[in-house]
C-alpha cells in the first residue's frame, strides 16, 4: 500500500519476501488469527487474543507500534498518573501479548485476499501475503488494524525537501533545529504537541492555520499560546515550502481572509495537518466510507466479511485516541474469539 | 547477530568512503524510535546480502560532522555510498524490501 512518503510514516511499499524473525512458515499451515497492524488496537486484540490462546499472528509492519512511537508523553492514557512516553507504552503493549504467545513479524503486508463465500461458518481461508513472493499466512480470522498515516501538504517543495527540512515527527527530527526559525502547519492536538516540544529546540515557532480558530483540545491549545516562543498565523495557508541548495529556506504563505502573500525565512517544516486512514490494502475487499475508513456493523467491529474485523484509528473518524483503539482492538479479539468458536462447532 | 558495524566521524573516510564495495549508512540516535525499529531490518538485509555490501551504523549525536557534512536534517537518513559518493538516500524507515532494492541499484 503506497502510503505518502514521509519521513518516518513511510508506508507499506511491497518488501520483498524474505526470512524474519520468525523464519520461512508453511503456505499450507492455517492460523486461527492474523492480526494486521500494530499500535493500542493491534496489541490490545494480540493480548486478548493470546490470553484466549488463539496464537495470534501480529503483521506489525516496519512502522510498528503505530502513532504512539512518534510522540512523546501520553498524558491520557488511563493508569500512568505521570504520564508515560508513547514508545514506552507501546514496548511494554507489545511484550503482555508476547507472554501470552502471540508472534510478531516487522514487516508490512502486501496483499490480503479476504474470502467471502456468504455461507456463516463455512471454512473459508483468508491470505495475508508478507512482502512479493512466497511469504503468506492463510487464517481463518484477520483483525485490520493498520491505523491512520500522516497526511502532507501537497504543495510544491513537499516533496522534494522532505527530510531537508520538511518532516512529519517532531520528536525524530526537532533535535535538527536548535536556534532554527520554523513553522508547524495544523491546528489540532498533534500540531499543538509538535509546536510545543518543537520550542525546546527551536528558536521561534510559528504554526500555521487555515482558520482562526484551533480544533485542538483546550489544555493543548492554551499550553502552545501561553509558550513565548510559540506564534500564529491565523487563516493561512502554506502555498509553496521554498528551498535553496538542497534545503528549506523558506514558506510562502497565503492568509485567506486578506489575500496577502507573504514569506517566512525559515529551515523547518513541520506538518501536522492530520492523518488518514491506512486502508488501501483493503479497498475492493472490504467496505469503506467515503473518507476511506473501514465500515464495521458497530458496536460490533465486524466488517461486511465474515471473520474479518477492524479496529482502531483505521475505523474511528471521531475519537482517534490510544485508549479507544486499545478498546476496539479488544472487542475485536473478543468477535474473531466468538467467530472462530462457531467455525469449530460445524 | 552483530552484522552492521558502528563507523565514527574518525573511520568514516576509512570504512565508507574509500569502501571497495556499496555501504548503506544508518544515521540514528538513541532517541528516535523509528531507528530502533530499522536496526532488525539492517541485521537482516547484512545477513542476506553478505559481502557484496557493508552496512553501518552512524550515531549523529556522538559523530555531528559526518552528520553535518552529509546534511542529514532527520533520522533515521539511510544513505546507500558507492565510489565515495552518497548516490541514494532516503528519510524515514523504509520497509526491508525497498532498501534492498536501493541497495541493489548501486551495485
Amino acid at each position: 500500500m503506497p502510503a505518502p512518503v514521509t519521513v518516518t510514516n513511510i508506508g507499506n511499499a511491497a518488501p520483498v519476501a524474505t526470512t524474519h524473525t520468525m523464519g520461512r512458515r508453511q503456505v499450507d499451515e492455517v492460523r486461527n488469527l492474523i492480526i494486521v497492524g500494530s499500535g493500542p488496537a493491534g496489541y490490545t486484540a494480540a493480548v486478548y487474543a493470546a490470553r484466549a490462546n488463539l496464537k495470534p499472528l501480529v503483521i506489525e509492519g516496519v512502522q510498528s507500534g503505530g502513532a504512539l512511537m512518534t510522540t512523546t508523553e501520553v498524558e491520557n492514557f488511563p493508569g500512568f498518573p505521570d504520564a508515560i512516553m508513547g514508545p514506552e507504552l507501546m514496548d511494554a503493549m507489545r511484550k503482555q501479548a508476547e507472554r501470552f504467545g502471540a508472534e510478531f513479524i516487522t514487516d508490512d503486508a502486501t496483499r490480503v485476499d479476504l474470502k467471502d463465500t456468504g455461507v456463516p461458518g463455512s471454512s473459508v481461508y483468508h491470505t495475508v501475503h508478507i512482502g512479493e513472493t512466497t511469504n503468506n499466512y492463510r487464517t481463518k480470522a484477520v483483525i485490520l488494524a493498520t491505523g491512520s498515516a500522516w497526511r502532507p501538504l501537497g504543495v510544491p517543495g513537499e516533496q522534494e525537501y522532505l527530510g531537508h527540512g520538511v518532516s512529519s515527527c517532531a520528536t525524530c527530527d526537532g533535535f535538527f533545529f536548535r536556534d532554527h526559525d520554523i513553522v508547524v502547519v495544523g491546528g489540532g492536538d498533534s500540531a499543538m504537541e509538535e509546536a510545543t516540544f518543537l520550542t525546546r529546540f527551536a528558536r521561534t515557532v510559528t504554526i500555521v492555520h487555515r482558520r482562526d480558530e484551533f480544533r485542538a483540545s483546550k489544555i493543548m491549545a492554551a499550553r502552545a499560546l501561553s509558550n513565548d516562543k510559540i506564534r500564529v498565523e491565523w487563516n493561512s495557508i502554506v502555498e509553496e515550502i521554498l528551498g535553496a541548495d538542497g534545503q528549506v529556506c523558506g514558506v510562502r504563505l497565503l492568509n485567506t481572509h486578506t489575500g496577502k502573500v507573504k514569506t517566512l525565512d525559515v529551515t523547518g517544516v513541520f506538518v501536522a495537518i492530520g492523518h488518514d486512514p491506512r486502508s488501501e490494502l483493503f479497498r475492493g475487499q472490504v467496505e469503506l466510507d467515503d473518507s476511506g475508513y473501514v465500515k464495521v456493523q458497530t458496536p460490533s467491529t465486524r466488517t461486511n466479511i465474515p471473520g474479518v474485523f477492524a479496529a482502531g484509528d483505521l475505523v474511528d473518524h471521531t475519537y482517534r485516541q490510544a485508549i479507544t483503539a486499545a478498546g476496539t482492538g479488544c472487542a475485536a479479539a473478543l468477535d474473531a474469539e466468538r467467530f472462530i468458536a462457531t467455525l469449530e462447532e460445524d | 547477530m552483530g552484522v552492521t558495524k558502528a563507523v565514527t566521524d574518525a573511520n568514516f573516510v576509512t570504512d565508507v568512503l574509500q569502501s571497495d564495495k556499496p555501504v548503506l549508512v544508518d544515521f540514528w540516535a538513541e532517541w528516535c524510535a523509528p531507528c530502533r525499529k530499522v536496526e532488525p531490518l539492517l541485521e537482516e538485509i547484512a545477513g542476506e546480502l553478505g559481502d557484496k555490501v557493508s552496512i553501518v551504523k552512524l550515531n549523529i549525536d556522538e559523530n555531528p560532522e559526518t552528520a553535518r557534512a552529509y546534511r542529514v536534517m532527520s533520522v533515521p537518513t539511510l544513505t546507500v555510498f558507492k565510489d565515495g559518493q552518497p548516490v541514494q538516500s532516503v528519510a524515514g524507515a523504509r520497509p526491508k524490501g525497498d532498501l534492498i532494492r536501493m541497495i541493489e541499484s548501486a551495485f
